[in-house]
């Protein structure tokens, strides 16, 4: 099996589905000859054309209103915005269009070919305005599916299943990952299921569950509790929206306790929906309050990035104190 | 090439004042020089059937709703020759994506008066499923994307959409209607820039009616209408009398040509008036004169391309009041009909947000249905489609 890292990964996926369906059209900022800042979509050009991979303007509601015709139309975008940071100018159109495509016409048409990718979050001295998790904003519109890989072989499964799927999706790419994280990655088509958790490790004391990059932060914190004799489950959301509700559920029944870490602020944030969710469904069976591993509710700081992200000591520690509440 | 010279010279775009296009003179003359486009006599009835049918259609709704049957209505008064004679200059398969008031174009297409009433109603046989304000028709049948409310954001899909077009081949075009105020919009730049550096086959059709919503165009831009845009995006462009069906449909067809032929977008700039209110919620006498409305009211699209019809013989006052009198009693009859059906089942809440329904959406209907079986008195539509006879045990167990 060959390894790459996640960038590869989703250029092979992105191969695998141009080649698959002429359908399938990528586009975006800088995506063309140059293959995209970060070489997401390398190659593609030279081997599928410019018809069918180019650099649009830098005008990301036009790149999200054209993909969105252009998904009604029958094609199958796949528009890159260069930076998760800069999707706002689009917002109208992802919640406004993209979403509500299918519901506002009765069927009559829907956006389900759209995919929309994008790199998302901190960890690469981006400051401010390339470190944002922008995904609370978008877990909050009926219509949209997000989802995160964690590692490259995720990264593939689970892009080849979003450009396949039936309705539109936000596919968010952790970012510090892109070069990071190498692992073994199938060469043939495969997907992983959109809407499914993964326990990535089982336990009996402690529930963990994150996604994206922050999935190797709780993986180290769970290492030092396991040193202390603290026994964790860890899951991987890996959708945010649908989130499997069930399978997080099933693991708070067990272990009685449960941590949500992300990224991104911790108001208004998804570890909310997940805890107020988590409560309902297993009130008499928690041991502790759920906790939340969050950023700070500031914008994203650029010199004093370490202190502001959840690392794996402040999960450590939350893990500590929900142990011995 | 670049040209250097060696004075200052400031441009204001004042040297490109952009002329308008007219074939018909009020009484339904053509003008010297004018040539009658090619418009066979079925062709024409057809466009001024559907403009007379779209005013009459208009009046009764906006009387509808000040009887308090309809909670909305937006008319297309005033600017039917603009919209019904883009329409009838395209393929009948090209797509349409409009703004709100161009129902004369669905009209033309044939969409039915029940097709009409059912949206306008949103009951159980509304395309859109109860789910949109009135107006917001939509056909996938007759090539019309559904009406979607946030303004100008059909703009860019109008350029996507027909980029798509042009890589299946098919040899259709995208024509996307919009008013001044949304030339405004960020959408509309990000559109033209992006079909025409991608060579996109739309024709970008501005109704320029003179108002958006209380705010007349001259708040609205600076420069000579819309049509000068076209300029910096390089772009084919020409402005029409928007209140003369022929020249509107001579333009289109033109466009239509160099958008199919060369895959290259057009900006049309229709120049019109809004005779009718924005909507029934808005009351043009706060903001315009009476005397204004009427110096257009002279101008009426309708009366212009009814005298050349008469004139020409392929039409006449009789077959006008036949026809305006079937049409009226047609509406009020759907309308009787539309408002006595049924609204959506209660599953329609759920259904369409996604292609098949999470079970997170499923766990929420069966959490309100519970709900209503308890109180149905409060929420008679939906409880209208539960049947409330059925052992309700089941349900009330619930999926703790």
């Amino acid at each position: 099996m060959p390894t790459m890292n996640m960038l590869q990964a989703i250029n092979n996926a992105l191969d695998i589905a141009m080649a698959e369906d002429e359908k399938v059209i990528c586009f975006g900022e800088d995506v063309g000859v140059f293959g995209g800042v970060f070489r997401a979509t390398s190659h593609l050009q030279d081997k599928y054309g410019k018809a069918r991979c180019f650099n649009t303007p830098l005008v990301e509601q036009g790149i999200i209103g054209f993909a969105n015709g252009l998904a009604a139309q029958g094609s199958v975008p796949v528009a890159e915005i260069q930076f998760a940071d800069y999707i706002f100018p689009a917002f109208d159109q992802i919640v406004n269009e993209t979403a509500k495509f299918r519901y506002r016409s009765g069927d009559l048409f829907n956006v389900g070919g759209l995919t929309i990718r994008t790199p998302y979050g901190g960890g690469i001295s981006g400051g401010l305005y390339h470190s944002q998790s922008p995904e609370a904003y978008f877990t909050h519109t009926p219509g949209l599916k997000v989802v995160v890989p964690r590692n490259p072989y995720q990264a593939k499964g689970l892009l080849l299943a979003a450009i396949r799927d039936p309705d539109p999706v936000l596919f968010l790419e952790p970012k510090r990952l892109y070069r990071a994280a190498v692992g073994d990655v199938p060469e043939e088509d495969y997907q992983l299921p959109i809407g499914e958790a993964e326990i990535v490790k089982d336990g009996s004391d402690i529930t963990l569950v994150g996604w994206g990059a922050q999935m190797e932060v709780i993986g180290k914190a769970a290492e030092l509790a396991e040193e202390q004799g603290i026994s964790c489950e860890v899951i991987d959301l890996r959708s945010l929206l649908p989130w499997d509700e069930d399978t997080v559920a099933e693991s708070v029944f067990k272990t009685g306790r449960l941590i949500v870490s992300h990224e991104a602020p911790l108001t208004g944030g998804f570890a909310g929906e997940i805890a107020a969710t988590i409560q309902e469904r297993c009130f008499l069976y928690l041991e502790s309050p759920i906790a939340r591993v969050t950023g700070l509710d500031t914008p994203f700081p650029l010199v004093l990035e370490k202190e502001y992200l959840p690392d794996h000591l402040k999960i450590f520690e939350a893990i500590r104190e929900s142990v011995n509440f | 090439m670049t040209q250097y010279v060696h004075q200052p010279a400031f441009l204001t775009g004042d040297e490109f004042s952009i002329d308008t296009f007219s074939l018909l003179d009020p009484e339904g003359e053509l003008y010297e020089g004018a040539s009658e486009p090619a418009l066979e006599r079925d062709h024409a009835r057809r466009l001024y059937q559907a403009m007379l049918a779209t005013r009459i259609l208009d009046e009764r709704m906006l009387a509808a709703q000040r009887q308090g049957r309809l909670s909305f209505y937006m008319q297309c008064t005033g600017e039917e020759a603009a919209v019904v004679g883009a329409t009838a200059a395209l393929n009948d398969a090209d797509m349409i994506m409009a703004q709100y008031r161009e129902q004369g174009a669905l009209m033309y297409r044939g969409f039915t008066i029940d097709e009409f009433m059912n949206q306008l109603f949103g009951n159980e046989l509304d395309y859109g499923k109860g789910r949109q304000m009135p107006i917001h028709y939509g056909s996938r049948k007759l090539h019309y994307m559904t009406i979607s409310s946030p303004l100008a954001t059909q703009i860019p899909q109008a350029t996507g959409y027909a980029y798509g077009q042009k890589l299946a081949g098919d040899g259709h075009c995208t024509l996307t209607f919009f008013g001044e105020g949304a030339a405004s919009e960020g959408d509309f730049h990000a559109a033209l820039n992006m079909a025409s550096v991608h060579q996109v086959p739309v024709i970008f059709f501005c109704r320029n009616n003179g108002y958006a919503i209380s705010t007349p165009a001259i708040e609205q831009f600076a420069a000579d209408g819309i049509a000068p845009r076209a300029f910096g995006y390089h772009m084919h462009v020409i402005r029409v009398d928007g209140n003369d069906a022929l020249a509107v449909f001579e333009a289109t067809t033109q466009a239509r040509k160099i958008a199919v032929e060369k895959n290259q977008p057009v900006l049309i700039e229709a120049m019109s008036y809004r005779l009718a209110a924005h909507s029934s919620s808005d009351d043009p006498s706060g903001y315009r004169s009476k005397d204004e409305e009427e110096i257009w009211r002279a101008k009426d699209p309708l009366l212009r391309l009814k005298k050349w019809l008469v004139k020409k013989g392929w039409w006449s006052e009789e077959e006008e009041a036949a026809q305006q009198e079937s049409l009226r009693k047609e509406v009020l009859d759907t309308l009787k009909r539309a408002e006595k059906r049924s609204p959506p089942p209660l599953e329609s809440l759920i259904s369409d947000v996604y292609a098949d329904v999470t079970p997170a959406l499923q766990r929420q209907l069966d959490q309100l249905k519970r709900h209503i079986r308890r109180y149905p008195d409060a929420y008679p539509k939906g409880a209208k489609s539960l049947d409330l006879d059925v052992d309700t045990a089941t349900d009330a167990q619930g999926d703790a």
